[in-house]
């Protein structure tokens, strides 16, 4: 075990959580992040605006955190560019076809005990683990 | 009005959990993945911590009904597993396995490793207007229900 940090890792975990039960309560949407942007890439809808509105705040959250006196934690990206377009492909290509990412079958699928979502959830973190398996410790990449 | 507002301040909630997690770091990712190398199981306690607030907030919304700031809840309704799903979410744990991304982290890191992050996202997006070229009755498109009855 190394670099293992339970509290962090709880508390941010909450953050999440909280974020998708607000989602929820507030405006009545699912926090899946791979559906919220899928959903974009279509014709203007009445959706179009809170999606937008929600991926602004995700992906400026380095910067707010860093004004709020957060140190940003360190970042290693391992992969190299092709290897990133790959994954990065199978990734969009997977979450729209099996309906949802880590966020939306995940955290929201498995916080209202969907079979969908267990048996998703499941499969992607199983097949994750031997892939990782097969790239670190077989290829010896 | 409301509606954006509400959805970029949780968007922004999102972003810093990922970030206070440790879960925007791909190499954090792809330790917890990595069950016979130097495990690290944080994944494990992000995940138990969003599940349990998840599953109380979905508790409360369906009690409630209706949202504060929408007609209704919109909560996926299917509970069949097909074919589609496990192919997908397959193929989706292949490319999270290989570069230790999914899709919050990757549009979190566009501001702190732009040039790696908007690769993987362009990606990303290709590969989600790729799955439009699957054929309309084979798309699982999940169907969509008003569920707020008490």
């Amino acid at each position: 075990m190394d670099g293992f940090t339970p509290v962090s890792a709880l508390v941010g975990g909450a953050m999440i959580g909280t974020s998708a039960a607000l989602l929820l309560l507030l405006n009545g949407r699912v926090a899946g992040i791979s559906g919220i942007l899928g959903g974009l890439l279509a014709p203007l809808t009445r959706e179009t605006g809170w999606r937008a509105a929600f991926l602004a705040g995700l992906v400026l959250a380095p910067p707010v955190y860093a004004g709020m006196g957060g140190s940003l934690p360190p970042v290693t990206v391992e992969a190299s560019f092709p290897l990133l377009a790959l994954a990065g492909l199978l990734v969009g290509f997977g979450a729209r076809l099996g309906s949802g990412c880590t966020s939306g079958h995940g955290v929201c699928g498995l916080g209202r005990l969907s079979p969908r979502s267990l048996a998703a959830t499941g499969t992607f973190m199983a097949v994750a683990v031997l892939t990782v398996l097969v790239i670190r410790h077989l290829l010896g990449a | 009005m409301a509606k954006m507002a509400s959805a970029f301040a949780v968007g922004l909630l999102f972003g810093l959990g990922l970030l206070v997690s440790g879960m925007s770091d791909p190499a954090k990712v792809l330790a917890f993945l990595d069950l016979t190398g130097r495990w690290d199981p944080s994944l494990a306690f992000v995940m138990a911590g969003a599940v349990a607030v998840s599953a109380a907030g979905t508790l409360v919304a369906r009690r409630r009904g209706r949202p504060l700031l929408a007609s209704r809840l919109e909560i996926p309704a299917r509970r069949d597993i097909d074919p589609r799903l496990v192919a997908g979410a397959a193929i989706f744990g292949l490319g999270w396995g290989l570069a230790g991304l999914c899709p919050g982290p990757a549009l979190t890191l566009l501001t702190v490793a732009p040039a790696q992050a908007a690769t993987f996202v362009a990606a990303m997006v290709a590969g989600m207007l790729l799955f439009r070229l699957v054929p309309p009755a084979a798309a699982c498109s999940s169907p969509r229900r008003t569920d707020g009855v008490p």
